[in-house]
């Protein structure tokens, strides 16, 4: 049984058929990459998956269980987080705070033991902090020692796609959904987040299902593709396989002009 | 041309140092006329006029008129800002000309309205523009005279504002804390007078002040002495201090912090007895306001959710504390004690903040702030109402609230009255303080920050909202209670708006989400109005002024949070600023801490 999985997805914002039917799924410790020009509808799909917007027909199951009509907040609980596709942090927290949020939904102490200091709140609080430092350790030296401590705000564009990887990780999903993690970065910062996404899967055992533009990066980590134009899918397959593809290529490059028009 | 002496300093690839605008010196200089004329015009000169600071010269109506023309003086001869590429600009002659030119304008200005005031009768608009005034105003030397002297007094006073940037930077601040304090303890004799008798020292008032009021020649040496002595020696010793008490071991420390700790609590303790009752009364007042300031603290600094009704929080805690434990209630008469009916007050407060945080779940910003304003005053008109009379008691309240029983002790008046204030003032503090730091402090900072994006990564949006309602409210109607025993009894007239605005302004002017800065808010803000009568009348007008001016000059607050402070003022330091501080992104200090 895959470990996500939607069928017949549909959703349409007005007269636009943004999602059109799409059957999909992802198997456990698999990487997806989701391809489509611009406008395909991906991003839709991943606020469709992470309940920022209800579908209007279809069915996406996670582990076996429906999603829809869950609400944001209980389906990273159930195990997927996401990124956003343009940096989306909390600005004016500093960084461990930010990556300490996302613990939230895995964590239970309340007020009463945050004004008694219990030792589970300590406990608990001490352990949301380690992870949240182990996390960010995941980046090397980038986002660790003063960083810490610092505002989100005053990363560079590279630091905040780390830091929003690293939130999204820490609240220790089972499929983590990342949408452009590369966009906007220069060729070095992309190589580095290629081999990260790798390294993710192999070593901290996340199923990941990714939104890219850059093909060098989905050739790079994908063991499936998905081709996704006007809500539709078109092709899948391995990257040889979808890049060879007709329709993929018209989707792309657009269908040549007739032949004696 | 003598710029060029600049440019050949070691940096000599800078250009010339911008040269300070004498326009704009014009400019400040009419508007600090301007201010001066509606700071006589609506009476504050001649009412503030009645509190002498310093014996036979100096009253507060004048200083307050020519601190308009100090301060745009001080404004029009600051230096240009420093900029990248130019040489460092330098305060010189030309910020004393600045000075001298904004002084003169500002007596020009003033000196026409005293024309004006003259010639025409300006009393029909301006109650206050009175023959005495307008005595007043020229030193009461006839009009002629007059107008030369406030002519040069404000050029003097100008030239003296803009004089400050020429004080090397080492003695500056001692000598304006020496003015300030010699000023501040002019001003506050009312309150230093019975501080001083308290402790049993009542032959050293004779030595400062004069028995009309006033300090005397002699006061004014000493506090300057005192003063000028004290910041010279000391200043910057206070971080030196908590370095050292920091390199202490561990255990050395706590014993040191504990001492400190008994120290302060036996200080505490002497307070009401010392300062009497008059004084207490106005500490527990700025108390009360210190408790409830804590509560919104956590509502708008922590969660972000402008509350402009804050207030019904407060009505709600006095009315159930009232309906509890009164013989007097209308409907249920429990007499309950206090303690027995607080955990009532703080569940129907919870209940409140239930009842006005649902509707409004989906509401931020503004919108917001509008329906809780409604909310606040929905809660007023309620309890004042005849369809509810049979229970609140409509516009005669519920009197007759007993006195706080603790043991054997009867608490009664002010000074007895400022130590459960004083404590649950310390536990508002203490329990903002530990939330701050917990999961539920950072799901509501998420939620400020970007409501979206905080569900996406786990935070359940209705019960953040719905809990930071029912704690501030909880806070809110702890002081309500309070508020009820102390006055013994309620009426719906003291829950106007007004409370929720003067606790919104403690929080913005002290710095949001700061407790020390909302404690010396509640004090300044709230207290001081209280000891000073005269400006009592004048309270909501300088809560204005200071409002706009701290939302233009330090939005952060006097006192920020660190985190605040850090917020507004980044641009300063950014990320370049940074790597110059840290070194190179791979190879920076930031290395050890892995």
């Amino acid at each position: 049984m895959p470990l996500f999985r939607t069928e017949g997805l549909t959703k349409s914002f007005g007269g636009l058929r943004a999602i059109d039917s799409l059957d999909m799924h992802v198997d456990e410790g698999e990487i997806v990459s989701v391809i489509g020009p611009n406008g395909a509808g991906k991003t839709t799909f991943f606020n469709l998956v992470t309940g920022l917007e209800k579908p209007d027909d279809g069915v996406i199951e996670f582990d076996g269980q429906p999603i829809v009509g869950l609400v944001p907040s209980q389906i990273i609980k159930l195990g997927i987080a996401r990124t956003f596709q343009n940096v989306r942090l909390f600005p004016n927290m500093t960084v461990r705070e930010n990556v300490m949020v996302s613990r939230h939904c895995r964590t239970r102490s309340g007020l009463i033991g945050a004004v008694l200091r219990t030792p589970a709140f300590r406990r608990e609080e001490e352990e949301t902090r380690r992870i949240a430092e182990d996390t960010l350790g995941f980046f090397g030296t980038r986002l660790v020692g003063y960083r810490l401590d610092q505002l989100a705000l005053v990363l560079s564009y590279a630091n905040r796609r780390r830091l929003e990887i690293a939130r999204a990780m820490a609240s220790s999903p089972r499929l983590l959904l990342l949408d452009e993690p590369t966009a906007g970065m220069n060729p070095r910062e992309t190589v580095e987040i290629t081999e990260l996404i790798g390294k993710m899967r192999d070593e901290k055992g996340f199923t990941i299902l990714l939104i890219e533009h850059d093909m060098r990066v989905v050739r790079g980590v994908s063991d499936r593709v998905v081709v996704i134009d006007y809500g539709r899918k078109i092709a899948e397959g391995t990257y040889e396989e979808v890049a060879q593809n007709e329709q993929v290529i018209e989707a792309y490059l657009g269908r040549p002009a007739e032949k004696g028009a | 041309m003598e710029r060029a002496a600049t440019a050949a300093e070691p940096l000599d690839d800078l250009l010339p140092a911008p040269v300070l605008s004498l326009q704009r010196a014009v400019r400040f200089g009419l508007i600090g006329g301007m201010a001066a004329v509606v700071v006589a015009a609506i009476g504050m000169v001649e009412t503030f006029e009645a509190r002498t600071l310093i014996d036979p010269f100096l009253a507060l109506g004048l200083t307050t008129l020519y601190l308009a023309s100090f301060t745009f003086g001080f404004v029009a001869g600051s230096p240009p800002p420093e900029r990248e590429g130019f040489a460092k600009p330098k305060a010189g002659l030309r910020s004393l000309a600045a000075g001298a030119i904004a002084g003169v304008l500002a007596g020009v200005v003033l000196s026409a309205f005293m024309l004006l005031a003259d010639a025409v009768n300006l009393r029909n608009i301006f109650v206050s523009v009175s023959p005495q005034l307008l005595e007043l105003l020229t030193f009461g030397k006839g009009l002629g005279t007059g107008i030369l002297l406030v002519l040069v007094v404000s050029t003097a006073v100008g030239v003296a504002g803009s004089a400050v940037h020429l004080i090397p930077a080492q003695v500056r601040r001692p000598i304006m804390y020496t003015v300030m304090w010699v000023l501040l303890v002019g001003l506050l004799q009312s309150v230093i007078e019975p501080v001083f008798r308290g402790l049993g020292l009542p032959s050293l008032i004779d030595v400062l002040y004069e028995e009309a009021g006033g300090l005397r020649l002699a006061g004014v040496v000493i506090v300057a002495a005192a003063v000028f002595l004290l910041s010279f020696f000391l200043g910057g010793k206070g971080r030196a201090l908590q370095g050292r008490l920091d390199a202490l071991p561990a255990q050395r420390r706590r014993s040191y912090i504990s001492i400190l700790l008994l120290v302060a609590a036996a200080i505490v303790y002497m307070i009401p007895r010392v300062v009497g009752p008059f004084l207490s009364e106005v500490l527990d007042l700025a108390g009360l306001y210190l408790l409830m300031a804590l509560g919104l603290n956590i509502v708008i600094g922590y969660a972000g959710l402008l509350d402009l009704g804050y207030v019904a929080f407060f009505a709600v805690g006095a009315y159930t504390t009232a309906i509890l434990t009164s013989p007097n209630s209308p409907r249920f008469t429990p007499e309950m004690t206090l303690w027995a009916s607080l955990p009532f007050v703080v569940l129907a407060a919870a209940l409140a903040g239930l009842l006005v945080g649902t509707p409004v779940l989906r509401m931020r910003g503004d919108y917001l702030a509008i329906v809780t304003l409604g909310f606040g005053e929905i809660a007023r008109i309620l309890l004042n109402s005849d369809a509810l009379k049979e229970t609140f008691g409509g516009a005669q309240g519920i009197i007759n609230i007993p006195n706080m029983v603790i043991g054997p002790l009867t608490v009664r008046g002010p000074e007895v009255f400022f130590y459960p204030i004083f404590i649950f003032a310390i536990l508002a503090g203490y329990v903002s303080l530990a939330i701050q730091n917990s999961r539920m402090g950072r799901a509501w900072m998420a939620m400020r920050e970007d409501e979206l994006v905080a569900e996406t990564m786990g935070v359940n949006i209705v019960a953040a909202k719905l809990s930071a309602f029912v704690v501030g409210a909880s806070l809110a109607s702890i002081g309500g209670a309070l508020f009820a025993v102390k006055v013994g009894s309620v009426f719906p007239s003291s829950f106007n708006i007004v409370v929720s605005i003067t606790i919104l302004v403690l929080i913005i002017v002290g710095g949001m989400g700061s407790v020390p800065g909302v404690t010396v808010g509640a004090l300044a803000l709230v207290a001081l109005p209280e000891l000073l009568r005269e400006f009592n009348e004048y309270k909501f007008l300088m809560y204005g002024i200071l409002l706009i001016f701290m939302m233009l000059k330090r939005p952060e607050g006097f006192i920020p949070s660190k985190r605040r402070a850090l917020e507004l003022h980044q641009d300063e330091v950014l990320q370049d600023a940074w790597l110059q501080i840290y070194g190179d992104e791979e190879t920076g200090p930031q290395e050890e801490g892995v």
